[in-house]
């Protein structure tokens, strides 16, 4: 199989439309026929990643990198960035405010689930210029 | 346990246009914080929330959940209802209040997920 490759964009402004990238990238997953776990934690994985884009920074870019045995996402934004990585990793830690745990989200638990649900997981932060992350999904691991 | 099942059980509402009679659910879990959903939750199970927004139907489309249950006699949103449709998620609303809904179900034989962090 040849290397797929797709880019998404994540709106900010738009609650309603957020998980809306990770829902088209599921539905490519599901059709080329990667086994339904390994589809299920890729979208899991990505849709917490997403969420954050939108709850946390300004919404941003999503690259996704579909091969035979692995899914690379890359989730890029220029929003605040993450100060303490190691903290925001921590099951439970978050900055979200009232507003967005009335949306259902901001239990700090996103991250950690995120890690949970990958094969490898990498934050590239920089307060005040945004934040990268990668996230690999390999289909004989977990 | 079939969906129709969960209808009476809850005295619930069916929301979603489509056939849903016949599902089949094996687990529940139940959750108005939809990561808490995502980290803990099962497959092939119920979501039941109080979160009357379509990122309700979104976790459950990632989570390959097939029936999402909103509580407290809330009405669903029409922007939830609409994309459980594309999904096709089916939405049921019922006035009992979560902890209900979880014991009537619990109750009735519906199990919840296994414990993940649970140690040995
Ligand atoms: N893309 C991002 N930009 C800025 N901050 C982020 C981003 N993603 C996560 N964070 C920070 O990390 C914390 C933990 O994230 P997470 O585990 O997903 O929990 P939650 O989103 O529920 O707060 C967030 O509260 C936020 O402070
Ligand atoms: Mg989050």
């Amino acid at each position: 199989m040849q290397v797929l490759k797709q880019q998404h964009n994540v709106c900010a402004n738009d609650f309603a439309m957020a998980g809306a990238a990770s829902a088209a990238v599921k539905k490519t997953l599901n059709q080329l026929g990667f086994p339904s776990a390994f589809v299920r934690r890729t979208s899991i994985a990505m849709y917490e990643g997403e969420i954050n884009m939108v709850i946390h920074a300004d919404g941003g870019t999503a690259d996704v990198e579909i091969a035979e045995d692995y899914v690379k996402i890359t989730l890029t934004d220029k929003g605040p960035g993450i100060a303490d990585i190691d903290l925001a990793m921590q099951e439970g830690w978050s900055t979200a405010s009232e507003s967005v745990r009335e949306l259902g989200f901001g239990a700090g638990m996103g991250l950690p689930n995120i890690k949970k649900q990958s094969d490898e997981l990498e934050v590239i932060s920089v307060a005040g210029e945004g934040t990268t992350l990668i996230i690999t999904t390999k289909v004989n691991e977990q | 346990m079939k969906l129709k099942q969960v209808e009476k059980i809850l005295d619930a509402t069916v929301c979603t246009n489509f056939p849903y009679e016949d599902i089949e659910v094996s687990a529940a879990c139940g959750s108005d914080l939809m990561s808490d959903a995502l980290a803990f939750g099962e497959d092939k199970g119920l979501l039941l929330t109080g979160l009357n927004n379509p990122q309700s139907i979104r976790t459950a489309e990632m989570m390959d959940i097939s029936c999402v249950v909103l509580v407290r006699g809330k009405e669903p949103d029409e922007s939830l209802v609409s994309l459980a449709n594309e999904k096709q998620i089916v939405v049921m609303r019922t006035d009992n209040l979560m902890f209900t809904s979880c014991g009537l179900l619990y109750e009735a034989g519906l199990s919840g997920g296994k414990i993940p962090y649970a140690s040995s």
